[in-house]
């Protein structure tokens, strides 16, 4: 039994080095890599519905990957990546889309439909609490017409 | 006791959570005929992306972007290791045969491969142009073979295909406007 478990954590460390090797990026600059995972985990595979450039390994996101690492050596800014590979594959790619004319529903309706939630409720809110007057007021008014008519009664004995 | 519901509007807004629901269907149901994997275009409108990139034929020939503008041509990608790409050929031949100038992009591919299935199979195309690293694959905004574009005269992209195109693509996206781009043309 141990030995299996020994066996089993040799192979999964064995082949984790493997698999991290042949990631490995090299950068001319350490600093530029930290932009490049930002980058390659918010951009979409245009190939594979939903995934990122990080984790999917579909041959156009290796691609996109090494084009990335390019542009960054070349000292582009991030924009400046988005806009080069947006005008290539559409706003499609971004999983942080921009705000503009095609997006703003897509950025909108969560405000917009918050705001109807927060009117339904306070609709429902006031309508209630008239309902609850209404109500008290009538109990009120029932007390009060029986300790009147326990009172005549008490009179008529 | 209060009437419920006891002005007009009270009452339309009862029907508000149904005429969402309603909205939300239509929506939905509109949703359901379209292709998620098909991306929106970016290039329609475009000119054809700069290059330079040897010939398939010939590797000491380098074709540029002033070899493919000019005239109304349909630039298709394609690559031995596409599947589709060889239910597609046959509909390429018969364009190519039909008059259609037809450029070939060999997308990420084995050069000798490359030559042999068109030796096998038929060359449509009037050139191919070799892309091995994909580079120019990644200025049209290429993520799978086959594609292809329909380019006007001025070197235009005017319109897009993802994918095989077949008799009923060619009727329904193409023949019209290949038409029309001929007749600009002359």
């Amino acid at each position: 039994m141990r030995l299996r478990w020994s066996m089993g954590l040799a192979v999964a460390l064995f082949t984790s080095v493997l698999f991290g090797s042949e990631n490995l990026v090299e950068f001319s600059d350490e600093s530029l890599r930290s932009r490049y995972q930002t980058l390659i985990t918010e951009l979409r595979c245009p190939k594979c519905q939903n995934q990122n450039l990080a984790d999917s390994n579909a041959p156009i996101s290796k691609d996109l990957r090494e084009e990335i690492q390019r542009m960054l050596e070349q000292k582009m800014s991030d924009r400046e990546i988005k806009y080069h590979l947006t005008s290539r594959y559409s706003e499609f790619i971004l999983y942080r889309p921009d705000v503009n004319k095609t997006t703003y529903l897509l950025w909108g309706s969560p405000f917009a439909i918050l705001l109807m939630g927060l009117l339904a409720a306070l609709r429902l809110n006031r309508r209630n609490k008239i309902d609850v007057g209404s109500l008290d007021k009538a109990v009120i008014d029932q007390e009060s017409r029986i300790a009147e008519l326990l009172k005549s009664g008490e009179d008529d004995k | 006791m209060k009437v419920v519901g006891g002005s007009s509007l009270n009452r339309l807004a009862l029907f508000l959570p149904l005429a969402l629901f309603a909205a939300l269907t239509i929506v939905l149901l509109l949703g359901l005929d379209k292709d998620p994997s098909e991306l929106p275009s970016a290039l329609v409108g475009e000119p054809f992306p700069s290059f330079s990139l040897p010939a398939l034929h010939d590797a000491d020939r380098t074709l540029d972007e002033r070899d493919v503008i000019g005239e109304v041509v349909l630039v298709n990608i394609w690559a031995t290791w596409c599947f589709a790409c060889r239910i597609e050929h046959a509909m390429l031949n018969q364009l190519a045969e039909q008059g259609v100038k037809v450029i070939g992009l060999n997308y990420k591919d084995n050069r000798e491969a490359a030559i042999a299935w068109l030796k096998e199979r038929g060359d449509p195309y009037a050139f191919s142009v070799f892309d091995e690293q994909g580079r120019l694959g990644i200025d049209l905004g290429v993520y799978g073979a086959p594609e292809t574009y329909l380019l006007d005269a001025t070197g235009t992209i005017r319109h897009r295909r993802v994918g095989v195109v077949d008799d009923r693509v060619w009727n329904n996206e193409f023949r019209d406007l290949y038409a029309q781009l001929m007749a600009v043309q002359r």
